[in-house]
């Protein structure tokens, strides 16, 4: 997942840059060192080209075929869209990737503009280094290995279960990726502990970067807590909560490694994500039209969510 | 203005608690890692006589000598390629601004929001038909392309910070646009080049959708790929199983804690810069 994230941690910036440009109007140089300058680019785009632009494009095509990846296809024109938007375990994987935004989005964006607002600066005691080393560990360590590390903490005799029992909760305990009531919400936790580190880390870099003096203002204009972080440090940290929501929305839609990994879309498909889903039809299943569909499907559920968010975080 | 301490409590209070929730699920995997095998470890607990000898035999049943030279040669493959050609096409996009740079910066920015489940499925038989299944080659040449569009986005972020007179200096002195590209603007750019590349290499360790499709003998994968047939074989024995995870996050955990400011660093720049 960190791959995306990043990925996408970049692509939140990518609007100014552009809208910079397009506001100086700044023009290629004379054409031809232009066209020379070309060359530059063709290494780059010709594997770009070859090995995601084309399979995107073929992507497309297969969505429109019933296909087994042997046989002849047969054209199905929209059927595999119609089955991805009435096919119940379809429907189910998309709202899973909904339900797990409040965990992978919602619970890490809080956490670290609580951590951030409340502490502002860490560089006191040194604890500054360990706190970032450890909080960005999650996002260090493959997807799949923090998986297995999380199946480990939520089966029957794992440290989850072990500290309900410490706590007074035994009639709690449960192998939780095992429940169909709570393998999707443990699933989540996952996602939020993916994502809190970066989230804090990212905000609490943001609000050094506000001006001390409108702080001092406001405390000279009697704000009181509540209202310096309603007035000062959410409008301060607008754009670094931008990019928190897009890399932790993204994770939450196209969430693969730790679902394949911890449950299989298990029990049933109580966990069932898209990501997994396309894997399974494409895959083991071979319906490949399908599979494609949904593909098609989830990303442009993806740049619905993103672009409005996009915009909403970067009006001035 | 300075919060006293006092009023910092709750919120160190806070980043304590999410401390401890970002390393509790490690430490509970290197407490039962350290369990006698044949054992079944409970939750958190420090074994009395704690056997560090399960990671070597961790090592040999997961095998991860080869593992270890897989990734290696998957990151040789990927990330000096990589870095070579985004260096190239974000110097063409963002100091030369060749004719239609604006189109051509869309397009690869494009990528950044498609996942790789958009692509996967074409790209297994694309690869097939190339007769590149099951090799490194074609993981490589898949990698580098699906790093392409954040590569080519955060080279060009640096050369539109770079002095537009620096190219055309040199052009005056007769500099070709190689030979200006590979004497002025590349040693500038290492810093730049340097992060990239500490992401890159993370990226192609961790990678796991693409491995696990193109590339079925676990021992040519990614080390994180490989996990998966681990799983498969040992998911009952619980203390191997924590250690040979353990064994397979602990190069990238190494390489971080080495280079942690930069990584944290390059991080957050391709999430905040612009």
């Amino acid at each position: 997942m960190s791959t995306l994230d990043s990925t996408l941690a970049g692509e939140v910036t990518g609007g100014s840059w552009i809208a910079r440009r397009a506001r100086s109007g700044s023009r290629g140089p004379r054409l031809s060192r232009g066209l020379s300058g070309w060359l530059f680019v063709l290494p780059a785009l010709s594997v770009y080209a070859a090995f995601v632009l084309r399979p995107l494009l073929s992507t497309i095509q297969y969505a429109f075929y019933d296909w087994n990846g042997i046989t002849a296809a047969t054209p199905v024109g929209l059927g595999n869209f119609q089955r991805v938007l009435t096919d119940p375990l379809l429907l189910s994987s998309v709202g899973h990737s909904f339900f797990l935004m409040i965990f992978y989005t919602i619970l890490p964006v809080i956490g670290g503009l609580m951590v951030a607002a409340l502490i502002q600066e860490i560089r006191l005691w040194g604890l500054g280094t360990v706190a970032r080393t450890t909080l960005f560990l999650p996002q260090i360590i493959p997807g799949a290995a923090a998986a297995i590390a999380w199946v480990w903490m939520f089966s029957s005799n794992g440290a989850v279960n072990q500290v309900l029992s410490a706590v007074g909760l035994d009639g709690q305990t449960r192998a939780w990726l095992g429940d169909f009531n709570f393998a999707l919400t443990s699933v989540g936790v996952i996602g939020t502990w993916l994502g809190l580190g970066f989230c804090t880390i990212l905000l609490m870099a943001g609000i050094g970067k506000i001006d001390v003096s409108i702080y001092e203002a406001a405390r000279l204009d009697g704000a009181g807590f509540f209202r310096t972080f309603t007035s000062v440090t959410l409008p301060g940290l607008r754009q670094e909560i931008g990019v928190c929501v897009t890399v932790t929305l993204i994770a939450a839609l196209a969430s693969f490694d730790i679902v394949f990994m911890s449950t299989q879309g298990g029990p049933g498909t109580s966990t069932m994500v898209p990501g997994v889903l396309i894997y399974q039809l494409g895959f083991t299943e071979s319906r490949i039209g399908l599979a494609s569909a949904l593909a098609i499907v989830l990303t442009a559920l993806i740049l619905a969510v993103i672009l409005p968010i996009q915009r909403f975080f970067r009006e001035e | 203005m300075q919060t006293s301490v006092r009023d910092r409590v709750p919120g160190l209070i806070l980043l304590l608690a999410a401390i401890v929730f970002s390393i509790f699920p490690l430490v509970s995997m290197l407490t039962a890692a350290l369990q006698p095998q044949g054992t079944i470890p409970v939750g958190v607990s420090w074994p009395a006589d704690p056997q560090w000898h399960n990671f070597v035999d961790a090592w040999k049943v997961a095998d991860i000598t080869p593992l270890l030279w897989s990734s290696i040669i998957l990151v040789i493959g990927v990330v000096p390629v990589a870095a070579l050609f985004a260096t190239m096409a974000g110097y063409a996009l963002g100091q030369l601004r060749v004719p239609g740079s604006g189109l051509l910066f869309l397009l690869f920015l494009f990528g950044l929001t498609l996942p790789r489940e958009a692509t996967i499925i074409p790209l297994y038989y694309q690869i097939r038909d190339m007769g590149l299944l099951n090799t490194r080659l074609g993981l490589i040449l898949v990698l580098i392309a699906a790093f392409m569009p954040f590569a080519v986005f955060w080279m060009r972020a640096h050369f539109l910070t770079m002095p537009k007179e620096l190219s055309e200096a040199s052009a005056i002195d007769g500099a070709t646009q190689w030979q200006a590209f590979t004497r002025i603007q590349i040693p500038l750019a290492v810093p730049a080049i340097a992060s990239m590349c500490l992401l890159l290499f993370l990226w192609t360790w961790n990678t796991f959708l693409q491995a696990i499709v193109l590339i079925d003998d676990p021992s040519k994968r990614t080390m994180a790929g490989a996990l998966q047939n681990f799983v498969g074989q040992y998911s009952t024995d619980v203390v191997l199983l924590n250690a040979g995870s353990l064994l397979i996050m602990a190069p990238t955990i190494i390489v971080f804690l080495f280079f942690q400011r930069h990584f944290i660093k390059a991080m957050i720049a391709g999430a905040v810069k612009g």
